[in-house]
């Protein structure tokens, strides 16, 4: 056997060294030409799985269109089960950053996660195009210069909701929504302008996420008294909540109004009768009569087997749209991020929302309008009927001072 | 909002609220609690016959749900969802137990813990995969719609149906387990199982039907429950943790102790809930740490060797 010299040894050692230092390079290169992976940071288990099935739905149907091929490169998209758990989210995210080292990451659904693994996303210089969370602090004091959103923040369907309360429906409310990040900031949204409007919060309660009975917070409504309810719940929390609301038999006597999640279109079939009569606003309602919503809503019941498609299938569409019309700007080159970043800040596109644009000031998105719908029965089933709209709402952005 | 229970202060209109929004949260509270024990009841009987952790019993329960669903939109009829259902579950559960806990019952109690957790990931992924992700509900019967008012407090008439229907089946287990000769061998299995065994009975058998009676019932729990929550995939992990603490509270394989364990816990969450929601969540976890400080073996179980 031949022994190891020191100059083989050294040899060698050298040789790693350049191999270790232009791995990276080399793998670089190599991914202009290859496929342009899109991460998946979404929840498919859990209360909100739903959620990120419409997401994904919603990307998938724009990618379709384009034959999964982007300005030369195969559009591979890599989905990770956050579990709606901040912990399970954050090393999911580490894992599509260093390990598949992808191109754009998307995602998350919960607010708690988009927080958690902001720090990272802005460390590694990911580019991150946010598809669903809306904590609010991402568009105010902990806005990143990677970081886009096609979706909301939690102000945005809130805000206008407050006044607009106070005028048509009742002075004196009772507030509800589940007990994390998102929850506190819709609330605190539609508190803000609801109290400066000459509204009464008389009640509120936070029940836990993935709550299964809302038994002794409808019981505090009844004896509250309120006349009114505001409230924000999402997926399996808002049939719950709905439905529970009517067995209690408050909707006779309390009108409940809230944030557009309480009955998007992926609630509303479970929800059935009970959720007649809610009033909600949102930025997206299937009923929007423009034509990309008219030509989005036909292709997306046609690929998903009639499945009404809901803001969050909106919101993957503007997703997946955004990183088709960046990609192809830049021809490709997703290497050069400062590039794409100034790229995507002056995305706009019509989306089945509206107009979509970003504020530049804040890297989120500017609602082209904020319908208050109310849900009624129409052809096809119940769905979200707009009675009223505020236009061009954006986030304050407090505290944001981008480039950060 | 803000009353004080029994605070003197209160102008006697007052104090009858006070009273009657005791007892409606109580009523809750036991609605909430019988719903536990149907659910419970069954992992408790699994694990006191079989000496398994049955990880996937949140899974049967989430069959019955969907499973109810199926039957409903075939029949349109709750009654008859109420009885196929866990029949139908009840089979899955004798094929699960024939198939995949027999060859493990030598073995330790991680590999059973490891099968059975391994099978809640299963069993939610059939069921996208026959039912889709999307979330369905089961409508209440037309006859039990309304609300009723009971002593001043507003109840809907289903919460009394699951209250009456819950505590009837509770006393029928009672009768079948105490009172028939089937619930004389079932004692003696979950007493000790290879003696009665030696005794001649046909334990294997006992054991597939005692494990498939189970899931039944975690089937039956899941239709119950199917006009106050909703069918999803995700109902079966989520609904799995309380019914763990149910059985830790009230003993391993007790059946008595399934259901005070489960009343317990029912009127300990609902009144978390309403009094102190900032802390809700602790409350029954808090009850089972005082329950196991004071009792380790629970409230009705054997005590430990």
């Amino acid at each position: 056997m031949k022994a190891v010299t020191r100059r083989t040894f050294l040899g060698g050692a050298a040789a790693t060294a350049v191999g270790v230092a232009a791995g990276p390079w080399v793998l670089r290169a190599h991914a202009q030409s290859g496929p342009l992976k899109v991460g998946l940071v979404l929840p498919y288990t859990g209360a909100y799985a739903v959620l990120g099935e419409s997401i994904t739905q919603g990307m998938e149907l724009v990618f379709a269109r384009e034959n999964w091929v982007v300005a030369g490169r195969k559009v591979e998209i890599i989905k990770e089960d956050d579990e709606m758990k901040p912990p399970v989210g954050i090393r999911k995210t580490e894992k599509l950053i260093d390990s598949d080292k992808v191109d754009i990451l998307t995602g998350p659904v919960h607010s708690g996660i988009l927080l958690g693994m902001r720090d990272k996303v802005h460390a590694s210089k990911t580019i991150l195009i946010v598809s669903n969370a809306g904590a609010d602090d991402i568009s105010r004091a902990k806005c990143s210069k990677w970081i886009f959103r096609t979706s909301f923040s939690n102000w945005q369907p809130n805000w206008p909701m407050g006044p607009w309360v106070a005028k048509n429906v009742s002075k004196e409310v009772f507030v509800a929504a589940p007990n994390y990040q998102a929850g506190k900031d819709q609330m605190g949204a539609f508190k803000e302008s609801f109290l400066a409007s000459g509204g009464k919060v008389i009640g509120e309660d936070y029940p836990k996420l993935g709550e299964t009975d809302y038994a002794p917070y409808l019981t505090k409504i009844k004896q509250s008294g309120a006349k009114a309810v505001y409230a924000f719940f999402s997926g399996t929390d808002a049939v719950g909540f709905v439905r529970q609301f009517d067995e209690f038999g408050l909707k006779q006597s309390v009108k409940l109004t809230g944030a557009g999640f309480l009955v998007e279109p992926d609630v509303l079939p479970a929800q059935g009768k009970a959720a007649l009569g809610i009033i909600s606003g949102h930025f997206y309602t299937p009923l929007l009569d423009n034509p990309t919503n008219v030509r989005f809503v036909k292709e997306f019941r046609e690929k998903f087997g009639g499945k009404m498609p809901d803001g969050f299938a909106c919101q993957g569409y503007d997703t997946a749209e955004t990183i088709v019309r960046a990609v192809k700007a830049t021809n490709g080159n997703t290497q050069d991020k400062e590039k794409l970043v100034a790229v995507i800040e002056k995305t706009e596109f019509d989306s089945p929302r509206g107009h979509f644009r970003f504020d530049p000031k804040t890297h989120n998105v500017i609602q082209p309008y904020i319908y208050v719908s109310e849900v009624k029965e129409v052809a096809g089933g119940l769905n979200n009927v707009p009675i009223d709209k505020v236009a061009d709402v954006k986030d304050p952005g407090a505290g944001c001072t981008l480039p950060a | 909002m803000g009353r004080e229970p029994g605070s003197p202060r209160l102008p006697p209109s007052d104090r009858v609220l006070v009273v009657s929004d005791v007892f409606a949260q109580a009523l809750n509270g036991l609605a909430y609690g019988v719903l536990l024990f149907l659910l419970s009841v069954g992992l408790t009987l699994i694990f006191g016959m079989l000496d398994i952790v049955n990880l996937a019993h949140g899974s049967y329960y989430m069959l019955g749900a969907y499973a109810g669903v199926t039957v409903l939109m075939m029949t349109e009829s709750f009654w008859l969802a109420l009885v196929v259902a866990p029949v139908a579950v009840g089979v899955v559960g004798a094929v699960v137990e024939r198939l995949c806990l027999r060859p493990l019952y030598r073995r330790g109690p991680l590999d059973q813990v490891l099968l059975t957790f391994g099978l809640i990931y299963l069993f939610e992924d059939l069921v996208k995969w026959i039912w889709g992700g999307r979330i369905r509900s089961i409508p209440a019967p037309a006859l039990l719609t309304t609300s009723v008012n009971v002593l001043g407090a507003t109840v809907p008439s289903y919460r009394v149906f699951v209250i009456v229907f819950g505590l009837a089946v509770a006393v029928a287990l009672w009768l079948l387990v105490e009172k028939t000769r089937l619930g004389a061998v079932i004692r003696a299995g979950v007493f000790d199982s290879e003696m009665a065994a030696g005794m001649g009975i046909p334990i294997d058998r006992v054991f597939t039907g005692v494990f498939a009676f189970g899931a039944g019932l975690a089937g039956l729990s899941g239709v119950i429950a199917g006009p106050i929550q909703s069918a999803a995939p995700s109902i079966g992990a989520t609904i799995l943790i309380p019914a763990l603490i149910v059985v830790v509270v009230g003993g391993l394989g007790s059946l008595k102790g399934s259901l005070v364990g489960s009343l317990i816990i029912g009127q300990a969450e609902t009144f978390g809930k309403a009094w102190l929601p900032g802390a809700s969540m602790l409350m029954i976890y808090a009850v089972m740490a005082l329950i196991l400080m004071l009792r380790p073996q629970g409230l009705f179980g054997r005590p430990l060797k």
